[in-house]
């Protein structure tokens, strides 16, 4: 079991860097559903499949952020016609080493924290999500990628949220579930409106006030 | 009997099984027939019994490039522990030898090629370099993550029985470095998300390019020392996938045949189902393969 919870949480590692270093939106959206899927077989690998609590919340998680979530960011990118990321902040291979550099700082600090959780590469891995996510909102221009950003980001939360699932009510992890996936809707539901207004979702055009 | 130098002569004898086997399997995929595997010996005895022109622009250096060439890629082969266990040559820190020793025949290669005064030769030279600057930081990294990983500094510690005796626990970092460095060996190699061995068009060649007005026997040490740079990475990647310390000296040669013919294929798999990079995206592409010997890294720092 804990190899195979290791082996989950590389590969969440691993679709992070795939999002920082790839430019194509399609296989950001891609990546980020893997990311779901894998973040959704955790709570199983990491408890095993006794309770019911662990069985919804792998069930929910799993229907919410690889199917349901990327289906709506991938019907966003279709109405808004935008194929990949054009112009990022920070180039592909400068985000790639902001990611690496994540990583190696996440290691870094969550060897000082006081341990509370029997697996040891969960909170650095939390931690590294969510710098990522931040590195990701930050630096891209278009909203779909900072949309992508933003689940990243939340996936850290939730990587955290694991440490304690004993402790936490069921009730509250589906409501924050709930609330990314409302968050996530709305967002692509403005990405659609930003497109229709502006005829492109640079979310740097957003900082101009005046009528066109 | 000596397994070291037993191996070496098998490595050395299929090295140029490998290019025509990828190729093989490439033109098999893509529904053609393709040239029999064993095509580079019969290219090899042919360019060995020709004569070479030379260009009055050239210098010795032109006419020196391809013995370097061969000869860094050999003294590269002593380092590797080829037969899962030792190498023919091991001290403290060959890693780092068996990186430079290769960069030194790149280096040859490049004068060689600005040796020529063609501007072609000088456009692949610099893409070349460009490339390989970025794959010799993640050979370096994958071979330091190793030096972590077994708390050896030599290859024949990295890659031996140290390796083997760690493989159990560490099966989340080495999956990372071996698909790194099979990454990486397809930049190294020349092989195709980076550079297309069967390109014609000069514009688009990084290594070949280089090696254009090289003919004759020169052209066959290039070759050869090519498909061997290629049997000795995959022999690396195959290390780093099995183990094969605490095998017996047969069943680690013939593994070491079968790893090396299971290298070329994949490789030729990889080649049918992608498309060459645009040469802007190589970089990252060289530097994606890197940060997984970064990650891996982390992971066994920590």
């Amino acid at each position: 079991m804990q190899t195979s919870a290791d082996l989950l949480l590389l590969l969440i590692a691993l679709t992070e860097l795939v999002v920082l270093g790839v430019s194509r939106l399609s296989t950001c959206i891609r990546a980020i559903a893997w990311q779901g899927l894998f973040l959704g077989l955790l709570p199983i690998a990491l408890s095993g499949w006794g309770s019911a609590h662990v069985f919804f919340l792998a069930g929910g998680t799993i229907v919410v952020k690889a199917v349901v979530l990327p289906r709506l960011l991938r019907w966003a990118m279709r109405e808004a016609k935008v194929r990949r990321e054009v112009e990022p902040l920070i180039g592909y291979l400068g985000s790639l080493l902001l990611g690496v550099l994540a990583l190696g700082v996440a290691f870094a600090v969550a060897q000082r924290l006081p341990a509370v959780e029997s697996n040891d590469l969960l909170i650095p891995v939390a931690l590294a999500s969510v710098m990522i996510g931040l590195v990701v909102l930050i630096t891209r221009a278009k909203a779909i990628s900072q949309v992508v950003g933003y689940l990243i980001l939340e996936n850290g939360v939730f990587l955290f949220g694991l440490t304690q699932t004993s402790r936490v009510p069921f009730l509250i992890e589906i409501g924050v579930l709930l609330d990314v996936f409302v968050g996530a809707f709305i967002m692509g539901i403005v990405v659609f409106h930003i497109n229709r207004e502006f005829d492109s979702i640079s979310s740097a055009q957003l900082t101009e006030l005046r009528e066109s | 009997m000596n397994t070291p130098l037993l191996s070496l002569a098998l490595v050395l004898v299929m090295a140029p099984l490998l290019p025509g086997l990828a190729f093989r399997t490439r033109a098999l995929l893509t529904g053609r027939r393709g040239a029999p595997a064993w095509q580079l010996y019969a290219d090899l005895w042919k360019l060995a019994r020709r004569g070479a022109v030379y260009s009055t622009t050239t210098t010795w250096i032109f006419r020196f490039a391809p013995v370097a060439v061969f000869a860094t890629t050999v003294a590269a082969a002593l380092l590797v522990p080829l037969d899962g266990r030792n190498a023919v040559l091991r001290f403290g820190g060959d890693a780092v030898a068996f990186a430079s020793v290769l960069a030194l025949g790149r280096f040859a290669l490049v004068l060689g090629a600005l040796d020529t005064g063609s501007s072609f030769e000088g456009m692949g030279a610099s893409r070349d370099v460009t490339f390989a600057s970025i794959v010799e930081f993640g050979l370096l990294l994958t071979f330091s993550a190793l030096a972590v990983a077994t708390g050896e500094l030599s290859l024949t510690g990295m890659f031996g029985a140290p390796l083997a005796e760690h493989a159990g626990a560490l099966t989340a970092p080495l999956t990372l470095l071996a698909l790194g460095l099979f990454a990486l060996m397809l930049a190294e190699c020349a092989r195709i998300p980076v550079d297309d061995p069967a390109t014609h068009l000069e514009l688009t060649m990084v290594h070949e390019v280089m090696v254009l007005d090289h003919g004759g026997p020169d052209l066959a040490f290039i070759l050869y020392a090519n498909a061997l740079k290629f049997a000795l990475f995959s022999t690396l990647v195959f290390g780093l996938v099995v183990p094969r310390a605490r095998w017996s000296a047969p069943a680690s040669a013939a593994g070491l045949a079968a790893g090396l013919l299971a290298s070329a294929v994949a490789v030729g798999v990889v080649e049918s189902l992608t498309a060459r990079l645009r040469m802007a995206k190589v970089p990252l592409y060289v530097f994606g393969s890197a940060a997984l010997g970064g990650v891996a890294l982390i992971l066994l720092l920590r």
